[in-house]
């Protein structure tokens, strides 16, 4: 966990540059969510007081948006997608395998905090499917022995 | 010095293209030939991609797919004279695949350098604005009223009328704003012209704002397109510099400034009145229509919201001309539509084609089959929300008229294919989950609605396995129920369409759930 100092700096940065934008919190929002990896829950009052609007609503909207977080996520988040077209080629049996080689559920985080899973709903590579990203990285006609692939070098580089 | 392009499409790039335009470099570099790589758009053929081309004495000549292991051999073989190697594809305008398209709003995609303004200029762009910039707003909309287009998006409504309205409507400030919340499964139109023609893009909102009066506009990105925020920062950083945007655009009294905002995962934010208030910084939630977005959207402003294909569809039409464009198609859908081949398909990719085309030659001529090599027994046309389509029905025509006749619909024009393994029962449960975790909860038909349709469809599936044909009976009636009163009772496309595939599921399939030998005739009766 990153102590109160690092996270007032970043929420103060992003409220300095963005706040006066016409529907400012969702760009501050994002701002701090990609310095962070999460938005603590600490900054929501701070936020809100600067937008000067309730509590209840900046929590309201990072609750309702899939992307944001109110976590640390693990060092890397892997995507696997799950839409019609990546269904179409086996993207059910890829989460499954991604699921029992992390030992996580959807949404969690492996024991050893390197990668957290989401599922996602298309990336919009559905020619190429199934996709799947790794942070921002796109991959396409993913299997689950490329996947393993890619899982390994991640977590000898982290 | 060789012009090389590898493209920077983020489908090239998931499949290896980054690699091979390092490798490229480097044994240029090594060998001492001079090569100048230019990062494209994607051509569109993804099953050939990484689609590499060299421009020769003769012509631009491809190569694909090519991986990065390939590269030094290529440079052996002499692909920079554009000679033959394994990989070599020839002139890609005479791949029958895109031979035998009609490419309009794609025109540039995949030739240009999106990221250069004189690229841009120098393949026709910026025709259409400067025409714009001659004629009164009125002139504009009646332009592209006349062209015929409508909504790209999904609902295909009338393009020029909204912009009518939105001229009509008088205001301090008004709006254009961009719907690049391309969350369809099946559909990637929208991110290959942000990725591979961005300024399309910018200058189509630019006309729509001189049209209307508009001076602010706004590209509501989804978060899950990194490459394309990219790409149009890029791009309207350029236009920006070169003054086809900002305080006089292209010398002109009119002044229009361009910002993407960027989604948060919500597919609901794709719905214009959704995405209006989530770039107000709030939830995603549905709105009452009206008053209509146009007379009050954004901020409580008359707004224009049109698709990413729509807006990029106008520059074309003021330049050539709205009879140019309108004579392409059939009936009420005019132009052009870039179709997407998805999901268990051979060769998956872009195919621009007028309206008219029919799904028999989209799936088999273009798309050669299933992947699996496998029958195909389903395609899903329109995205989540749209019908499953029987072979039986696959001489439909590409039209919105007669999709909308066998309760279907062309949507965005994604078409995802699935072989004979598919379970029809499992993708009925899943159009339900789908509306369930995406429903912006503010209609109770489509936020419990769809929970319940989870659950009745496993009581469904339980029953089919059970192999009793009563208990399914039961359970469907009820699914058809809940379809009513979700199709009935929600504000939006959603709820009110996510019933669609459930339905059509069980029309065309009844056999996946289990429904006994009675229904199951008097289904194919």
């Amino acid at each position: 966990m990153i102590d109160r100092a690092a996270w007032t700096d970043v929420v103060d940065r992003a409220l300095a540059r963005l706040r006066n934008l016409p529907g400012a919190l969702m760009p501050i929002l994002r701002a701090i969510q990609e310095e962070l990896g999460y938005i603590p829950p600490e900054a929501v009052p701070v936020i809100a007081e600067s937008l000067n609007l309730s509590r209840a609503e900046v929590h309201g909207v990072i609750s309702f948006y899939h992307d944001f977080r109110s976590e640390p996520p693990g060092r890397h988040v892997l995507h696997v997608c799950r839409a019609e077209s990546c269904q179409a080629v086996g993207a059910e049996a890829l989460l499954a395998h991604a699921c029992s080689r992390l030992g996580v559920e959807l949404h969690g985080t492996s024991a050893d905090g390197a990668v957290t899973l989401e599922p996602v709903y298309c990336l919009g590579n559905c020619a190429l499917s199934p996709a799947v990203m790794i942070d921002r990285n796109l991959y396409g006609r993913m299997s689950e022995q490329r996947l393993d692939t890619l899982l390994e070098t991640l977590e000898t580089v982290a | 010095m060789t012009r090389v392009y590898v493209p920077r499409d983020s489908g090239a790039v998931s499949v290896g293209a980054e690699e091979v335009a390092r490798s490229i470099a480097t044994e240029a570099i090594l060998r001492g030939l001079p090569v100048q790589l230019i990062r494209n758009g994607s051509r569109g053929l993804y099953w050939l991609e990484p689609f590499v081309e060299v421009e020769t004495a003769a012509g631009r000549i491809a190569y694909g797919p090519v991986a990065q292991e390939d590269v030094p051999g290529l440079f052996t073989a002499g692909f920079l004279e554009g000679k033959p190697h394994r990989l070599l594809l020839g002139k890609p305008e005479a791949l029958p695949y895109l031979a035998r398209q009609e490419r309009l709003t794609f025109e540039r995609v995949g030739i240009t350098d999106p990221l250069s303004v004189e690229d841009y200029e120098a393949h026709g762009g910026y025709r259409g604005l400067a025409r714009a910039i001659t004629l009164a707003p009125a002139d504009i909309v009646e332009a592209v009223t006349q062209s015929g287009l409508r909504g790209r998006g999904g609902a295909a409504f009338p393009t020029g009328i909204k912009w009518k309205t939105a001229l009509g409507a008088a205001a301090d400030q008004k709006y254009v704003v961009c719907n690049a919340d391309e969350g369809d499964s099946g559909t990637f139109s929208d991110r290959m012209v942000m990725e591979g023609d961005p300024l399309v893009l910018v200058e189509g909102m630019t006309i729509a704002g001189i049209a209307v009066g508009a001076t602010r506009g706004y590209i509501y990105l989804r978060s899950e397109y990194p490459h394309a925020l990219r790409a149009l920062s890029r791009a309207i950083a350029a236009a920006y510099a070169r003054g086809f945007l900002g305080p006089s655009v292209m010398g002109s009294a009119h002044a229009f400034d361009l910002e993407v905002r960027v989604g948060a995962g919500a597919y609901i934010c794709g719905e214009e009145t959704a995405m209006l208030d989530s770039l107000e910084g709030k939830r995603g939630m549905v709105r009452f229509k009206p008053p209509l977005p146009a007379i009050a959207g954004l901020f409580g402003k008359p707004t224009v919201i049109n698709n990413v294909i729509s807006f990029a569809s106008v520059p074309i039409v003021l330049d050539r001309g709205a009879e140019f464009y309108r004579d392409y198609g059939m009936g009420r859908s005019r132009g052009t539509l870039p179709i997407q081949l998805a999901g268990n398909i051979k060769h998956g990719g872009l195919v621009e084609k007028a309206f008219g085309v029919t799904l028999r030659e989209l799936v088999y001529d273009y798309g050669g089959g299933s992947r699996s090599g496998r029958p195909i027994r389903t395609v899903q046309v329109g995205g989540p929300l749209g019908a499953f389509i029987p072979e039986s029905q696959f001489d439909l025509p590409l039209d919105y008229e007669a999709f909308a006749a066998v309760n279907a619909m062309v949507g965005h024009g994604g078409i995802v294919a699935f072989d004979d393994t598919v379970d029809m029962a499992a993708m009925a449960r899943y159009a339900m989950e789908f509306c369930a975790i995406e429903s912006c909860g503010k209609c109770t038909p489509c936020r419990i609605g769809s929970q319940r349709g989870v659950e009745v469809m496993d009581r469904v599936i339980a029953a089919r396995d059970a192999r009793d044909p009563a208990a399914a009976a039961a359970s469907t009636g009820l699914l058809k129920d809940l379809c009513d009163t979700m199709v009935a009772g929600s504000l939006c496309a959603l709820g009110g369409m996510a019933p669609f595939p459930v339905l059509s599921a069980i029309q065309h399939f009844p056999e996946d759930f289990g429904l006994p030998a009675a229904e199951l005739a008097a289904a194919a009766g």
